[in-house]
């Protein structure tokens, strides 16, 4: 018999990992001090991407994320999942080299990365710009649209018996006298359990605190602009290859590197900025103008477009930005996922996989030490 | 105050909204959603909404509901998304 697991946070990992978990036979109650994914979820672009991630931990666990999703949107109905392909391009001498090497790289580990000549970087983005000094193509990648995702998964849960309970904040963990997880304290009382799943975002190190175990999860601000719906202008993510080197950095001060994509309803949306601000939801103008300018850099055209509005949340990260995944060794049957920084939407459907096969047992199906709790980047910061 | 609205001139007080002059003369839409085809024209009209939508001298994506008009305006339906 598998325990009875509550997941605590019904963003889209907490989503996936109760739908993992059921499908592997698990009762599992869902519990969010909110919404079901109003927090970190709701303010994000969808992204399922490969093309970000050096070879690493991180990528591997993309690249299973990434063969996991095509079966999941299949049984999920309309995700607006879009296998529409990443370009990442360089629009300076200096930054070329450097995108052609981390291609390299990422061949060699077997991702599809295929470098786009010159003169064929239009055919694939008839309006970007023609400053491009590099251009790599990454058909991998693809978009859904993560609000839809994640409800469901969880009507999926329900379905096969879940139960989903949103705007049920969860103050501690209780234990029993053999030091195990035995309930989750509600304002009414305690969901007997064997298992608990924090999948609080970036709101796990509060959530870890209260139970007694801290793990370093801190909050990165991000904000995205919305255009008015457009005609078909962008096709693919298409991003500045400086992306990634504000993906890895450890800077606190404001970070911006153009990510620009389509949706399915029309508005473009523009990212992306890195602050660490706490939890604090200002939207500074000037961080807007930063973003709008950059995309504008990668697509002129976009200089005379409306922008309808912009939003903001938090990523979850750890202090070596690598995802935590794993039992706590400190108290037994409580179970962290989070830390997935701005890749959790791509990042779910592997991370719910893997917790299945932790909590049911089972072998998993990637090395999940690089993602254990008890690494000092996490146990010595918190 | 003269300006047209697709061609058909049109008199417009000063001071009036894109939308107010439309309504005025009993037109509900003038934009066309851009997959079903569904009519819009205004819904919040206090500039959030972004369902006003109109062309005004050739600029799409102008919101009827902000945009106050100048005598000449040549007012045009919006057909789904423009660039």
């Amino acid at each position: 018999m598998y325990p009875d697991v509550v997941v605590v946070g019904a963003g889209v990992i907490g989503a996936a990992c109760a739908h993992a978990l059921t499908a592997a036979g698990c009762a599992v109650t869902v519990v969010d001090r909110g919404a079901p994914a109003s927090g970190t979820t709701a303010a994000g672009e969808g992204n399922v991407l490969v093309s970000d991630k050096a070879p690493g931990p991180e990528l591997d666990l993309a690249m299973l994320s990434r063969r996991l999703w095509p079966a999941l949107a299949d049984e999920l109905g309309d995700i607006e999942w879009e296998a529409k392909g990443g370009l990442v391009v360089a629009t300076t001498e200096a930054a070329a080299q450097p995108l052609l090497d981390f291609m390299r790289d990422q061949r060699a580990v077997g991702v599809d990365a295929r470098e786009v000549p010159a003169g064929l970087v239009h055919e694939l983005e008839p309006h970007l710009t023609r400053a491009v000094t590099a251009a790599v193509h990454y058909p991998q990648d693809a978009q859904l649209q993560p609000v839809l995702a994640a409800t469901a998964l969880l009507a999926e849960v329900t379905r096969r018996g879940g139960v989903i309970r949103p705007h049920t904040p969860v103050s501690t963990v209780d234990t029993g006298r053999d030091g195990r997880v035995r309930g989750v304290r509600v304002a009414d009382g305690v969901i007997p359990c064997g298992a608990v799943i924090n999948a609080c975002g970036p709101w796990a190190g509060d959530f870890a605190r209260a139970a007694g175990v801290p793990i370093a999860i801190l909050p990165r601000r991000g904000i995205v602009l919305v255009t008015a719906a457009l005609p078909l202008v962008v096709r693919h993510k298409v991003y500045d290859a400086d992306y990634v080197g504000a993906v890895v950095s450890d800077d606190a001060a404001l970070q911006t590197s153009s990510v620009v994509e389509s949706t399915a309803a029309g508005p473009v949306l523009i990212g992306s900025s890195r602050q660490r601000v706490g939890f604090a939801e200002r939207v500074d103008a000037h961080v807007l103008r930063a973003l709008a300018r950059k995309a504008v850099g990668l697509f002129p055209v976009l200089a005379t477009v409306p922008v309808m509005r912009a939003y903001g949340g938090f990523r979850p990260y750890a202090p070596d930005h690598v995802p935590v995944i794993g039992p706590d060794p400190r108290l037994p049957g409580m179970w962290h996922a989070t830390g997935h920084e701005g890749a959790g939407i791509g990042l779910a459907a592997a991370t719910g996989r893997l917790i299945a096969d932790l909590v049911t047992g089972a072998a998993p199906v990637i090395d999940l030490a690089p993602f254990r709790v008890d690494r000092p980047a996490v146990l010595e910061a918190a | 105050m003269k300006v047209t609205v697709d061609g058909v001139p049109t008199v417009a007080r000063p001071g009036q909204t894109v939308a107010a002059a439309l309504i005025e003369r009993g037109q509900t839409s003038w934009r066309d959603t851009r997959i079903g085809g569904r009519p819009r024209g205004l819904f919040c009209g206090i500039g959030v909404c972004f369902d006003c939508l109109v062309v005004v001298n050739g600029v799409p994506d102008v919101r009827a509901c902000q945009r106050v008009l100048a005598d000449g305006d040549e007012i045009r339906t919006q057909r789904g998304a423009e660039l």
